[in-house]
C-alpha cells in the first residue's frame, strides 16, 4: 500500500502527460526505485538504443519506503542508459525531492522523447504540465531551482535539475535535488539534458501510507533505535561525514593518488574529515554543521563554506555562503587524485559541482588523467588554454571545474570523461575506468574486494554496488582481510544483491553500516503488500542485479568489459601495507561468475535466469 | 507539571522527522505539508530552525476566535482548535503573531499544534533532541547549565 500505484508517463515529443496504473506484479518482483524503473526502463527500451538519442528513456522512481517515517526514506532514482558509460545507469539522490514525488501521489515518472524546445515539468500533486524553460537554459543548477520556486510563489517546491552542463553534454552530467545533492554518476543528466528536459518542479500534499501503521512504527522505530547505537552511523557519519574515511584509507594504503600512480597521499591529513572541524585563520571552520536528507536520523551531510579570503571566492559573494560540503568522494577525486590538498579549493571546486551540475568524482579522475598527459607532455598549455595542468596545482583544478560548469575550451574536453579523452590523446590505459566511468576512492589493489566490485559492477566502476570496505576494512558485518582473494567473489555477490534490494526499497544505503537485511525487511513488509523477508529481498536483489546484467550484455558488453586498467592488474603498489601488490582480479573473477551461476564469459544460464522468473 | 516545548535550533540537522511525525498524528499520513511543526532551512548559512506554537497564555488565536472553537486545556496548557466547532473563517490566522496557526483547505478548518494531548510526536521523533518536551517553568535549564558550566570554580580559577 506503500506504493502510490500510478506513475506518471511524460512523452516530451508529444508534450502529454498520462496517468498510469503501476504494474502491480512488477512491484512484486522488483520491489520499487531501482529495481522496478530498471523493469519498466528494459521492457521499453532496445538495449542498442543511443544514450542521446530521443529513443532512450529516463525514469525517476521512488521506492515503498519513501516519504515515510522510516530513517533516510527520501530517496529516489534515476533510471536511464548512461551517457558516460552506455550500461544501464542508475543514480540515486537523497534531500527531499524523493518524498515530495511520493506525496503528490506517483511512484515513478517515465520520460520519453525528445522536447523542441527546452521544457520543465511542473507537477503539483495530479496535475502535471510542461512549461517553456527557455529563460532557465543556459542557467546553474542553484539559478533554476531559486528561479523556480519564486515563479510557483512556492518556497515549500521541490526542485530536481540539470546545470550548464548537463545541457551542454559534458558526459558526466547529474541532475542536482535541493542545492546540493544529486543523482551523480553515469551521465544521467547529459541523457536529461538531451531530451530538452530542464527541471522538475514537485509539491505534494497528499500525504504517503503504509500497509500496517502499527507494525510499521514498530519496525522503524527499532531501526532507528539501532542506527542511533551504531558507531558509524551514530557517531562517526554525524560527526565527520563519509570524510571520517580519508585518514583511514590513507593509512591502509588503498588511497589512490595522481591518477592511481601511489596509493598514499602525503597530503591527506590536510584534506580529512579532522581539517574540517578545526579553526582557520579568521576564527571560522570549514564546517558549518551536519544535516540530514528527508527522514534521516543519522545526518551525515556536510555543510561548509570557503575561507573568504581564499583566492576562489575573494570578490565573489556568491560562494561566500555556505553550501553542500566534501563528503569523502570529491575530497578524494578533487584532492588526492589530483594531487591537491588545499581543502579550500576543493571544497569550491565542489561547489561548482553541484551549481553546475556534473559528478565530482568522474571530474577530479578526469582531471587526474589530463594532469598525467600533461606531465608526459601529451597535453600542452595549447590545449588547456594555458592551464598548467600540473598534479598538485589547486588553482588549475578550480579553473578546470568552471570551464567543465560551461563547458568551454579545454572544459569541453575534459567534459569528455577520462576514457575519450585518454583514447582521443593516444593513451587509453591511462583512464583509471571501467565501462568508461571513472573509479572512486578505493584502490583495487589495497582493497581486493573493491577491485571485482568494479569489474563487475553494472553501471561502471562504483563503490555504492557493492561496498565491501564495508567488511574489508571497517569489519562490518565481519572484518575479512583486504588484501586477500579469497572468499571475495561470494562477499561482492552478497553486497550486490543486498544493495540492490536496499536501494529499491527507497533507503539510504548508509543504513547499512548499521542494518542488515533483518533490520530493514520488517520495514518493507510492514509498508507494503506482499511477504517481505530477508530472504525474498535477498532474492529479489539477486534478481535485479541479473536482469540489469542482462541488459549490458544485450547492449554490446561482453565478460571482456569485466576488467580493470593494466595500471591495477600489473602496476604494483608502490607505499604501505599493500606495497608490492595487484589487484587479484584473475583469481576472483572466474569463481565470482562460477557462484552467480554464469557461464565461464560472464552469461547467466539458462537455470540461473529460470531460478529468478528472469527467462 | 505543566510542559512545554523546548526547541534548540542548533541541535537540529534539518532531517523533518518532527514534520513527519506531527502529521501521521493528525492526519494518519506521512504528509509534511500537514505538519503544524515546521523546520525553515537558511541554506546559506547552513541553519535549520524548527518552529511551531508556543501556547500563548493569552492567546490571540483564542480570543480573535469568534465561535469559540479554540479552547485552553488546562492539563497541558494547549490551545486547541475544535473541528466541530471550527467554521473556517480564519480570523485567528491573523490574530497569530507568529503564524502557527494555519487554514486547511482541505478539511476547510484552521489546524495548529495541540501538544497530541500531552504527548507531542514531534519531540518523541527528533532524533537529536532538538525538540525535547520539559517543564515549562524551566525551559532555560539546558542553557541556564550551558553558562553554569563555563563560570564554575575552576574556569575562574584558570582565568
Ligand atoms: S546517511 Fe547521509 S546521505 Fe544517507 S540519507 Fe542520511 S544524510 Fe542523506
Ligand atoms: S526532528 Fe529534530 S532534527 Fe529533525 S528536523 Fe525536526 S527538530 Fe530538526
Amino acid at each position: 500500500m506503500s506504493w502510490t500505484r500510478k506513475l506518471l508517463r511524460v512523452n516530451l515529443s508529444t508534450g502529454t502527460c498520462t496517468a498510469e496504473d503501476l504494474n502491480m506484479e512488477w512491484a512484486q518482483k522488483y520491489l520499487g526505485s531501482r529495481g522496478l524503473a530498471t523493469k519498466y526502463f528494459i521492457e521499453e527500451t532496445d538495449p542498442k538504443v543511443d544514450p542521446l538519442s530521443p529513443d532512450n528513456k529516463l525514469i525517476m522512481s521512488t521506492g515503498p519506503l519513501t516519504g515515510t517515517c522510516a530513517s533516510t526514506a527520501g530517496r529516489y532514482t534515476v533510471v536511464t542508459k548512461g551517457a558516460l558509460t552506455g550500461a544501464i545507469a542508475c543514480s540515486n539522490s537523497g534531500g527531499f525531492f524523493g518524498n515530495e514525488l511520493k506525496n503528490a501521489g506517483w511512484d515513478m515518472i517515465i520520460f520519453e522523447g525528445k522536447a523542441e524546445k527546452p521544457v520543465y515539468l511542473k507537477l503539483i500533486n495530479e496535475k502535471a504540465e510542461l512549461v517553456d524553460a527557455s529563460k532557465y537554459w543556459g542557467k546553474s543548477c542553484w539559478d533554476t531551482e531559486e528561479g523556480l520556486k519564486a515563479d510557483l510563489q512556492d518556497p515549500q517546491a521541490r526542485v530536481a535539475s540539470i546545470g550548464v552542463s548537463g545541457e551542454q553534454g559534458v558526459k558526466y552530467a547529474c541532475i542536482v535535488n535541493d542545492m546540493d545533492r544529486a543523482a551523480g554518476r553515469s551521465g544521467v543528466g547529459t541523457v536529461m539534458g538531451s531530451k530538452n528536459l530542464k527541471a522538475v518542479v514537485l509539491r505534494g500534499t497528499r500525504g504517503v501510507r503504509v500497509d500496517d501503521p502499527i507494525a510499521f512504527m514498530d519496525a522503524t522505530n527499532a531501526g532507528k533505535a539501532v542506527l542511533a547505537e551504531n558507531p558509524v552511523t551514530g557517531q562517526g557519519l554525524p560527526t565527520y561525514g563519509t570524510q571520517v574515511l580519508m585518514n583511514v584509507i590513507n593509512e591502509m594504503g588503498a588511497m589512490p593518488t595522481r591518477n592511481f600512480r601511489d596509493v598514499q597521499f602525503e597530503g591527506a591529513a590536510n584534506i580529512s574529515g579532522e581539517k574540517m572541524h578545526e579553526v582557520r585563520a579568521d576564527g571560522t571552520k570549514n564546517l558549518v554543521t551536519n544535516a540530514a536528507c528527508y527522514g534521516c536520523t543519522i545526518a551525515c551531510q556536510r555543510v561548509s563554506t570557503v575561507e573568504r579570503t581564499h583566492y576562489t571566492v575573494k570578490d565573489r559573494p556568491q560562494y561566500q555562503g555556505a553550501s553542500g560540503g566534501l563528503e569523502y568522494e570529491a575530497a578524494w577525486s578533487l584532492g588526492s587524485e589530483c594531487g591537491v590538498d588545499d581543502i579550500e579549493a576543493l571544497t569550491f571546486a565542489n561547489f561548482i559541482c553541484n551549481e553546475q551540475g556534473y559528478d565530482p568524482i568522474s571530474f577530479g579522475a578526469t582531471v587526474g588523467a589530463a594532469m598525467e598527459l600533461f606531465e608526459m607532455g601529451v597535453l600542452t598549455l595549447e590545449h588547456t588554454g594555458g592551464i598548467e595542468l600540473k598534479f598538485g596545482n589547486a588553482k588549475a583544478l578550480t579553473d578546470c571545474a568552471e570551464l567543465v560548469g560551461k563547458a568551454e575550451g579545454f572544459g569541453a574536453e575534459l567534459g569528455l570523461g577520462s576514457a575519450r579523452l585518454c583514447e582521443k590523446y593516444g593513451h587509453p590505459e591511462l583512464s583509471m575506468s571501467v565501462k568508461k566511468q571513472e573509479f572512486p576512492a578505493y584502490d583495487a589493489r589495497g582493497i581486493q574486494g573493491m577491485g571485482l566490485t568494479y569489474a563487475t559492477s553494472n553501471r561502471g566502476a562504483c563503490h555504492l554496488r557493492s561496498y565491501t570496505v564495508s567488511s574489508e576494512v571497517l569489519g562490518i558485518p565481519e572484518k575479512t582481510d583486504p588484501l586477500a582473494t579469497d572468499g571475495k567473489a561470494g562477499l561482492v555477490m552478497a553486497f550486490q544483491d543486498a544493495t540492490a534490494a536496499v536501494d529499491s526499497s527507497g533507503l539510504c544505503i548508509f543504513t547499512t553500516f548499521a542494518w542488515s537485511l533483518e533490520d530493514i525487511a520488517p520495514q518493507v513488509n510492514a509498508a507494503c503488500e506482499g511477504d517481505w523477508t530477508v530472504e525474498s529481498l535477498l532474492e529479489c536483489g539477486e534478481r535485479i542485479w541479473n536482469m540489469e546484467r542482462q541488459y549490458n550484455l544485450a547492449a554490446g558488453f561482453t565478460g571482456k568489459d569485466d576488467t580493470l586498467p593494466k595500471r591495477l592488474l600489473k602496476d604494483a603498489a608502490k607505499t604501505g601495507p599493500a606495497k608490492g601488490k595487484v589487484s587479484g582480479l584473475d583469481k576472483m573473477l572466474p569463481e565470482y561468475y562460477e557462484i552467480r551461476g554464469w557461464d565461464a564469459n560472464g552469461v547467466p544460464k539458462a537455470e540461473t535466469l529460470n531460478r529468478l522468473g528472469l527467462s | 507539571m505543566q510542559k512545554a516545548l523546548n526547541i534548540n535550533a542548533d541541535k537540529c540537522t534539518g532531517c523533518l522527522q518532527c514534520e513527519v511525525a506531527c502529521s501521521f498524528e493528525h492526519t494518519g499520513t506521512f504528509n509534511p505539508s500537514k505538519s503544524r511543526i515546521k523546520v525553515f532551512k537558511f541554506h546559506d548559512e547552513g541553519r535549520f530552525v524548527p518552529y511551531t506554537c508556543t501556547q500563548c497564555a493569552e492567546a490571540w488565536c483564542l480570543q480573535a476566535c469568534p465561535v469559540e472553537a479554540i479552547s485552553y486545556d488546562a492539563e497541558t496548557g494547549a490551545k486547541v482548535v475544535a473541528d466541530s466547532a471550527c467554521v473556517g473563517c480564519k480570523v485567528c490566522t491573523i490574530a497569530c503573531p507568529f503564524g502557527t496557526v494555519n487554514y486547511v483547505p482541505d478539511t476547510g478548518k484552521v489546524a495548529k499544534c495541540d501538544l497530541c494531548g500531552g504527548d507531542p510526536k514531534c519531540a518523541t521523533a527528533c532524533p537529536t533532541d532538538a525538540i525535547t518536551y520539559v517543564d515549562a517553568s524551566m525551559t532555560g535549564l539546558e542553557k541556564m547549565r550551558a553558562w553554569a558550566a563555563k563560570t564554575d570554580a575552576g574556569l575562574q580559577a584558570e582565568a
